[in-house]
């Protein structure tokens, strides 16, 4: 898997005090964001790619091995047309 | 009063019917009956405090309804700080009177979603099936949105007036670029009530309907999502009406009583609280009107010891004081309800394949004005 993942048409990201997470907005609707999703979703930024998401994620948790996770999430995310990613720059 | 037992959380969406105006005349509106005794509307600073207090309360999402929305001047202006203060902000319009320079103020003042409703009355239905005006309407708006980056999200309300015709509806929305497209069944509030003999589908009818959907989610399934809702008379189930009284959604009318629901307002001894004399913390936590109905311990039976008491509430009040003249009595939807033979009675008239004979009634303040008896 690789390339760069940025938010879904109509998506919106962002932290809600209300309900200490993250969430996900989208027309009409909103979802609760786990820790983890709510770290990843945070990267997903249009500017990293996956590889620099999984280092940033492994730096800042100090815990290798995250890219199997990370994988699986953005597989998830992307079928749900939460995010897109976009084909790697050659 | 019934209090209820357990935390009350925040509001999710915050609906602000801005205005009651509009210049159509829907045979199926929701808008109450006697909207035209409900002229006055709340100022744009009015407006923008509720804005503020709901956001506070934790409200995400902020729908701008109406009426038609784009009647109020300062239409930009209340969606401009909506996002300002972090909502997600969806406009509900049918397109009527949007012009390029009002979608780029929209655009400027950051709105996030458009859904496009396809209003109609017998004759636009017409309209819209053979390609004309209302066509090019939806078509000129469509291509406006779009170009903008928004999504394409369409609401077509379905009734017996329309849903033979819901295959070329589909198709109709697919020429238009609809990634998301809403087949809303009318329920039967207000004006859809006044007409519910001339508007409701027989079981055949709605049975080929949903057959007929099912082929174009799969034929569109890359494209286009596809929402078919059920009308619940049909369906023989109370719904959790707006997901639960007081649960989720705060309602705010364009003369600013605060309600759990657009047409709370009909049910009597019940006292909505307006948002220029209380703040929305008020409204939400502390009104007769938003406890009222919370939780379960104001039902009585055969709701009080029904095992779906908790997944569906009881159903929706309205329902119940319009079907059984009593706003605690189990919707009548609810095959268990005293009174489901009303329900059962109006699906038997949708049975006769005899069209109504009676006239439509359209909805306008002159009708409204009428059916209020002050004209």
């Amino acid at each position: 898997m690789d390339g760069t993942p940025r938010l879904g048409h109509g998506f919106r990201f962002q932290w809600e005090p209300a309900q200490s997470c993250h969430v996900l907005l989208y027309p009409e609707g909103m979802i609760r964001l786990n820790q983890s999703a709510g770290e990843i979703l945070a990267r997903c930024d249009g500017n990293r790619d996956i590889a620099a998401i999984v280092a940033d994620l492994e730096q800042a948790f100090a815990s290798p091995g995250l890219r199997p996770e990370v994988e699986a999430f953005l597989t998830m995310a992307i079928g749900k047309r939460w995010l897109r990613l976009d084909a790697p720059t050659p | 009063m019934n209090a209820p037992a357990a935390p009350i959380g925040p509001p999710m969406w915050l609906l602000a019917e801005v205005t009651y105006r509009c210049p159509l005349h829907c045979v199926f509106c929701y808008n109450p009956v006697d909207f035209a005794r409900h002229e006055d509307e709340l100022s744009t600073d009015d407006w923008l405090r509720v804005l503020h207090e709901g956001r506070e309360l934790g409200a995400v999402q902020c729908g701008f309804s109406g009426g038609e929305p784009l009647l109020r001047d300062d239409l930009e202006v209340l969606i401009a700080e909506a996002r300002r203060l972090g909502y997600y902000t969806n406009l509900i319009t049918s397109g009527v009177g949007l012009t390029e320079a009002r979608l780029d103020a929209f655009k400027a003042a950051g709105l996030d979603h458009i859904q496009l409703s396809f209003q109609d009355s017998s004759r636009e239905i017409n309209d819209f099936l053979t390609h004309t005006r209302t066509f090019e309407l939806k078509q000129r708006v469509g291509e406006m949105i779009k170009a903008r980056g928004w999504p394409m999200v369409m609401n077509v309300v379905i009734h017996r007036l329309n849903i033979e015709h819901i295959g070329r509806i589909i198709e109709m929305a697919d020429a238009l670029g609809a990634e998301y497209l809403e087949l809303a069944n009318a329920q039967y509030y207000s004006w859809a009530l006044l007409n519910r003999d001339q508007l409701m589908p027989s079981r055949e009818q709605l049975r080929r309907a949903e057959a007929v959907t099912d082929e174009w989610k799969a034929r569109l399934a890359e494209r286009m999502r596809i929402l078919f809702v059920v009308p619940d008379y049909h369906e023989g189930k109370p719904k959790k009406c707006m997901n639960g009284w007081g649960n989720v959604f705060l309602t705010v009318t364009p003369d600013g009583t605060a309600q759990p629901c657009h047409t709370a307002r009909m049910l009597p001894g019940l006292d909505f609280p307006n948002v220029q004399e209380h703040s929305l913390r008020h409204v939400w936590f502390e009104s007769e009107g938003f406890n009222h109905y919370r939780g379960t311990g104001w039902m009585k039976e055969p709701c009080a010891s029904c095992e779906d008491k908790e997944k569906d509430y009881g159903g929706c009040r309205c329902q119940a004081y319009l079907l059984a003249a009593d706003p605690d009595a189990a919707d009548p939807v609810c095959p268990k309800s005293p009174h489901h033979e009303h329900v059962a009675a109006a699906l038997e008239q949708a049975e006769t394949a005899a069209p109504s004979t009676k006239p439509l009634i359209f909805r306008d303040p002159k009708e409204s004005r009428r059916l209020c008896g002050q004209d």
